[in-house]
């Protein structure tokens, strides 16, 4: 990597070692994602491709390492949390919309109560997500009323509600019955051609294929290895990335 | 009114069924006074007990470990020991500790008299019950839910009260109306301090009236229903808190 | 996924509580827990004893009464126990005659335990010794009914109604498909409850039936009131003998504390087997 391409990096991982208890997830983890890269992470499970994210915003404190994001140094012990949660926000696997608030709400009180907006302000932005992600007309039902493929929009809107510069997606179809997949993956597409940096861990291949910036493969705690996705899935390098494609694909 | 009077005089005359409550209006007065002292008992120590329940949830559940030690130690305690020596032990241990004033006539008169002690004795009592209550409720959430708040940069606190709360409150419900129900019948040990609720004025009555077998039926049948009160509001409670998609796949 | 842990991140900090004591050493916590409690209880009722008066004579006066509160105590105990053998047996009875098939059975047993479960326990105390015979001729003999006999029976009530709903709700969460492979077999509904239901249920009923009991020791004291000789009555007659305001915080403090110390194992345990019928 150029001495350009790493002081343009937005989101810096270097030597990131992570372990529960007695088991290591992340044995050396490095990664630079420039400014408005997208980046798909595949591999087989336990491989610590969700710690990663995870270690990134600071949900997971890692044993070793160092970890930027734009000019946040995740790592030191005075981390403004609620700067580092504007800068990048999450969408988990299983929605975790709160089940007492509206759709609007859901989208809306962050902004409000943790970085102090203008109320005003936020609930129009909150609403013009929702149109965007195609839910405007759900804005005051509940969670509970909702589809898994709409709960997972109004998930992202939420998100981005946030106004991040960076999205971290942890796997967020996986547990959506196949017709919502696709609803789910437009969005996301989307974000990412308006140019949002993202970095998302996924099974959809096909996807990632078309999405994607970049690959990157884990297993065993490590990143075996990355590439841009024609070269990545044409022509893998590592035998480890070669025998995990030819088990999904 | 006086139908009803009449009607339950005669009743004693011709049966031997002596419900002076409902016709002598003394007894019809105490009676009802000492409901009020019961009804009065058991809304403030609620409402003192929920409070001291979600201080106490909020002090397990943040990491700070000084506040955790404290309701540990507080919440074993008034669950291992006997609520009727807890009163005794406030009123007259602590009670002899607190200086007597003298009231406009001279007399000596206790700052915290035993209505009060009543119900300081009973709020931590159920208080301590509705720590665990609700301390179980912030466990049933699914943790995932607090990730996400603290993904969108809630702080702990703030996570604990706009997102744990409301839905751990929700998933209490039940708990904490047997609590509540709990605490109505536990207001009667009052009586051993002399307070003067429903079961003191009820002796007091069938001390007079020798009418004890009618009084004690009474008593039975008003705590029934005053059970019953309490239960039906909680359940409407529970019912109007109740959220679309939320607590039915819990059951 | 990330393995399950109770703290995630120094800056997120949210202790969810109860996950940390899925660990399989929980049971030396638990020992090691009680011991501490126990120990701590014994240290503050001295300390407690020795502010309250500047010589020993306090702690002097606790242990000349120990031997006559013990005496009072062991009533507490016996009264408990009294009321839980008798109690069980009728909750059982009870408790399965909710769950009849027929309504003849099943709506006076519900009526019953509702009646009884909403009742006050000191009202229903009341109810038994002023109700109850002092004596009773049995063959030509008159018995005496002691007061702590009579508390003891008005204990058993509640007992009887709180331990019929355990039963009940027990019976109740064992699946259905049970019931339905012993009919498939031939079993009698009698048969089933006897030979495949009960036996499952024992384990789900064993810790509120141990919670149950903790409640009801709690609840003796009560026979205070209606002048059993009881710890809580013997301590107060020791106070009245001494007639030092000095003792009544230390004295009430020990007293608290004989409770804490019998029931509070109790608890931790039923805790502790709680956790582990809930893990198989």
């Amino acid at each position: 990597m150029t001495n350009t391409e790493r002081n343009s990096a937005f989101i810096k991982l270097h030597d990131v070692y992570k372990s529960f208890g007695n088991s290591p997830v992340l044995r050396g983890v490095s990664m630079e994602i420039a400014k408005g890269e997208v980046i798909c992470i595949i591999g087989p499970s336990g491989s610590g491709k969700s710690t990663i994210l995870r270690c990134i915003n600071a949900l997971t404190p890692i044993d070793q390492g160092f970890i930027q994001v734009g000019d946040i140094q995740v790592t030191s012990k005075s981390l403004d949390m609620v700067a580092l949660c504007h800068k990048v926000g999450m969408v988990f696997q299983q929605y975790n919309l709160f089940p007492h608030k509206t759709v609007l709400q859901n989208v809306s009180m962050a902004p409000i109560q943790v970085l102090k907006q203008d109320r005003t302000e936020v609930l129009d932005r909150a609403r013009a997500l929702l149109s965007k992600v195609k839910l405007g007309h759900k804005a005051d039902a509940y969670p509970g009323e909702l589809s898994g493929g709409q709960q997972q929009r109004v998930a992202i809107a939420r998100a981005l509600c946030m106004q991040p510069e960076a999205i971290l997606f942890d796997e967020v179809t996986a547990a959506l019955d196949p017709e919502m997949v696709g609803e789910v993956l437009t969005v996301i597409r989307e974000i990412a051609q308006e140019g949002m940096t993202c970095v998302i861990v996924t099974h959809e291949m096909g996807f990632a294929r078309e999405a994607a910036n970049r690959m990157y493969f884990t297993d065993g705690g490590v990143i075996v290895e990355t590439a841009p996705p024609d070269s990545f899935f044409a022509n893998p390098r590592d035998e480890r990335t070669r025998s995990f494609l030819s088990k999904v694909l | 009114m006086d139908a009803i009077t009449d009607f339950f005089r005669e009743l004693h005359e011709r049966s031997g069924i002596n419900l002076t409550i409902l016709y002598d209006p003394f007894d019809i007065e105490r009676f009802f006074h000492g409901l009020l002292v019961t009804i009065e008992l058991f809304l403030v120590s609620a409402v003192v007990s929920v409070i001291i329940g979600l201080i106490g949830a909020g002090c397990l559940t943040l990491p700070y470990r000084v506040p955790k030690a404290i309701t540990r130690g507080y919440v074993a305690f008034f669950r291992n020991t006997p609520p009727l020596i807890q009163m005794y032990f406030f009123y007259f241990a602590i009670g002899a500790l607190i200086p007597a004033t003298k009231n406009a006539y001279g007399f000596p008169e206790e700052l915290v008299d035993n209505l009060d002690w009543a119900l300081i004795a009973l709020s931590l009592y159920a208080g301590a019950f509705n720590i665990e209550i609700f301390r179980s409720g912030i466990e049933a959430i699914h943790r995932s839910i607090v990730e996400a708040a603290a993904v969108l940069g809630y702080s702990k606190v703030a996570a604990f009260v706009y997102v744990m709360v409301p839905l751990a409150w929700r998933i209490s419900l039940p708990a904490l109306c047997n609590n509540l129900i709990e605490l109505l019948k536990t207001t009667t040990l009052a009586y051993a301090i002399g307070v003067p609720e429903l079961l003191y004025v009820s002796n007091q009555i069938w001390s007079d009236n020798i009418n004890t077998f009618e009084m004690m039926n009474v008593l039975l049948v008003v705590y029934l229903v005053l059970v019953g009160v309490v239960a039906l509001a909680m359940h409407r409670w529970e019912r109007a808190l109740r959220l679309p998609g939320f607590g039915a796949a819990r059951s | 996924m990330t393995n399950d842990r109770a703290r995630f991140g120094p800056h997120v900090g949210i202790d969810l509580p109860g996950a940390r004591e899925r660990t399989s050493w929980a049971l030396n916590r638990d020992l090691a827990g009680v011991l501490l409690a126990i120990l701590t209880v014994v240290v503050i009722v001295l300390v407690v004893a020795l502010l309250s008066g500047t010589d020993t004579g306090l702690v002097g006066a606790l242990i000349k009464w120990t031997p006559f509160m013990a005496r009072g105590f062991l009533l507490n105990v016996v009264m408990s126990l009294f009321a839980i053998f008798f109690g069980t047996i009728g909750g059982i009875f009870l408790g399965m005659g909710q769950l009849a098939p027929t309504r003849w059975i099943s709506t006076p047993s519900k009526v019953l335990t509702q009646f009884f479960r909403n009742a006050p326990w000191l009202v229903l105390l009341f109810y038994c010794i002023f109700l109850l015979p002092f004596q009773v001729r049995i063959g030509g003999e008159t018995y005496t009914i002691a007061s702590w006999l009579r508390a003891a029976i008005g204990f058993t009530i509640p007992v009887v109604a709180n331990f019929s709903e355990i039963v009940r709700g027990a019976m109740q969460s064992i699946p259905s498909g049970q019931w339905e492979a012993a009919r498939s077999l031939g079993y009698r509904w009698r048969q089933t409850v006897t030979s495949v239901v009960l036996p499952q249920c024992i384990k789900r009923m064993l810790p509120p039936w141990m919670n149950l009991y903790a409640i009801l020791l709690m609840a003796t004291p009560l026979a205070s009131i209606v002048g059993a000789e009881e710890a809580l009555t013997n301590a107060r007659t020791a106070l009245q003998a001494e007639s030092d305001s000095r003792l009544l915080l230390p004295l009430y403090a020990y007293l608290l504390s004989w409770f804490f110390i019998y029931c509070y194992p109790i608890a931790r345990f039923s805790m502790a087997l709680e956790r582990r019928f809930a893990v198989r």
